[in-house]
């Protein structure tokens, strides 16, 4: 299996991405939490280059025990990456789509060796 | 006469200083000799939004905290009808972004600008129109829209569509003003690049109103179609009802149309104005089979209330023009296939992208459907409009030196 160089381990800031391979085939890898996530460019909705976009919590409408609306609120637990074309919307963990799963960024497996981080094509 | 030595002050429009300004206040103040008594001013202001940043951050909502940090509060921020809200909080990063995207100096800024989204789309010609004067509609100075029509249209005339035969446009209308529509489509029918005019679907006038009737014989006897441009507003008293922007966007931009279209077909104007040509710009494609669904079975029981339609309304609007943005495509594409169907879309569908607004469609989303065959796809995506506004065909660049290469190595 073919790898590409990412970065060395500490390079890369925790919640930036590191854009990697040729032009239209490029897989946007990130630092979350520790966890370096990799996932390809393109957004399985129109083909934007999800990776790209800005990062934002799962937005939660919070209601009182009887149906009350109170407002609204971020789910840190449940960050997403936004696709910047259209603003579609996935788990940065899974890569899925938050409402519709089968809909899912390409995930690629991110490796950690002898410090340094590899994504396997 | 002797002269004194005068103390010079010139007062300046770059810099300003209050205390300056109220420099005769003070000696009024000391004049009537204030320091003798308390004076309390109770209504006084002062302008917060320079401050909003900082008031911004005390909304205890976070969601509501973002949105208000991201786009400000007044004129197109969290409390405007109208505002930036529909740029999702900067979740669709070409709204904030664009602005610090550098162009040469050379040449005008819109052209360089649209060059450089059509050529990566594979678009070669365009029909532009404007973001926030599509709003003018809703302004209650009926000769400030007027005003603000012929400026634009002016403009556009002979900055842009003078430039670039690849730019072309379906010129304003300032529909609260009948009789300026009608001198708009004189003055300007015959310019460059002008393929038709547009009208703005959140105008409160009648089409119907035998007001118009001048400036459609106007566009029927010049062969140049009428188009109604969606668009939302939260002033009408039905958007006022909702909350949030998905609801006010995606009924308001096929509500102002349909009211129209409705208009259009009870008052028989297919039959009175046969050979105007109209086009339905940006409301998607999911309301013409409700629409034509509806009117027909009315129409049937009630024929009497529409005398001068000869046939039922879907026939009539299966004879019209619809652009495809936003393509309602979301995992039903049996629905998609019997619209298509509906409309004739393979003569009356003519592709639309939208860009640069967050809900835009690439070619791609034509191209790619699965029950087009290639001549379908292809007047679609150009042919259509190709005829229906007679254009001369002005290709990207880049597409014709691909195509060039490609019949040098195939030797054709």
């Amino acid at each position: 299996m073919s790898e590409l160089y990412v970065c060395k381990v500490g390079e890369l800031d925790d919640g930036s991405v590191r854009l990697v391979g040729e032009p239209g085939r490029q897989i946007g890898v990130m630092l979350h939490d520790g966890e370096y996530l990799a996932y390809r460019n393109r957004c399985p909705h129109q083909g934007g280059p999800a990776c790209e976009g800005v990062r934002i919590p799962q937005v939660q409408d919070v209601l009182a025990e009887d149906g009350q609306f109170l407002g609204q609120r971020y789910d840190e637990n449940d960050l997403h990456i936004v696709c910047p074309w259209h603003g579609y919307e996935f788990h940065i963990k899974t890569g899925e789509h938050v409402i519709n799963p089968a809909i899912r960024l390409h995930k690629h497996k991110a490796v950690v060796r002898e410090g340094a981080v590899y994504v396997q094509l | 006469m002797t002269a004194t030595a005068g103390v010079f002050r010139e007062p300046s429009r770059k810099t300003f200083d209050t205390e300056q300004h109220l420099a005769n206040a003070y000696q009024q103040a000391q004049d009537r000799h204030y320091e003798d008594f308390l004076i309390v001013d109770v209504d006084s202001h002062h302008y917060e939004t320079e401050a909003f940043g900082e008031i911004a951050k005390y909304i205890e909502d976070p969601v509501l905290r973002d949105e208000a940090l991201y786009q400000g509060m007044a004129r197109g921020g969290v409390t405007s009808i109208d505002g930036s809200y529909q740029e999702m909080t900067g979740r669709v990063t070409r709204y904030p972004l664009r602005r610090h995207e550098v162009t040469p100096p050379t040449i005008h800024r819109d052209l360089t600008l649209m060059r450089r989204w059509m050529d990566p789309m594979g678009v070669d010609m365009a029909c532009m129109f404007p973001t926030p004067m599509l709003n003018i509609a809703t302004c209650p100075r009926v000769e400030t829209e007027v005003a603000l029509a012929r400026a634009y249209n002016r403009w556009l005339c002979d900055n842009i569509l003078a430039e670039e035969p690849r730019l072309t446009s379906m010129l304003y209308l300032p529909f609260n003003d009948p009789e300026a529509c009608y001198k708009i489509v004189e003055e300007f029918g015959d310019r460059k690049g002008v393929i038709g005019f547009m009208v703005t679907s959140t105008h409160y006038k009648s089409v119907q109103d035998n007001a118009f009737v001048k400036t459609y014989g106007a566009l029927q006897e010049r062969g140049l179609p009428l188009g109604f441009h969606a668009a939302y507003t939260w002033g009408d008293k039905s958007t006022a009802l909702m909350n949030r922007f998905i609801s006010v966007h995606a009924l308001g931009f096929v509500w102002h149309n349909m009211v129209h279209m409705t208009n259009w077909l009870m008052n028989g104007m297919p039959e009175r104005f046969p050979k105007l040509k109209t086009l339905w710009i940006e409301s998607g494609l999911a309301w013409v089979p409700f629409l034509m669904q509806r009117l027909d079975n009315e129409f049937m029981m009630r024929s009497s209330d529409a005398p001068l339609l000869k046939r039922k309304p879907s026939d009539y609007m299966r004879e019209m023009f619809y652009t495809s943005q936003p393509m309602e495509m979301v995992d039903n594409q049996e629905a998609l296939e019997l619209t298509f169907k509906m409309i004739n879309a393979e003569s009356q569908l003519l592709y639309s992208s939208d860009y640069p607004h967050w809900d835009m469609d690439l070619p791609s989303t034509i191209y790619d459907l699965p029950f087009l065959k290639e001549q379908g796809k292809r007047a679609i995506l150009g042919g259509n409009a190709q005829s229906l506004f007679k254009l001369e065909p002005h290709f990207a660049p880049w597409k014709l030196e691909r195509s060039h290469q490609r019949q040098a190595a195939t030797g054709a």
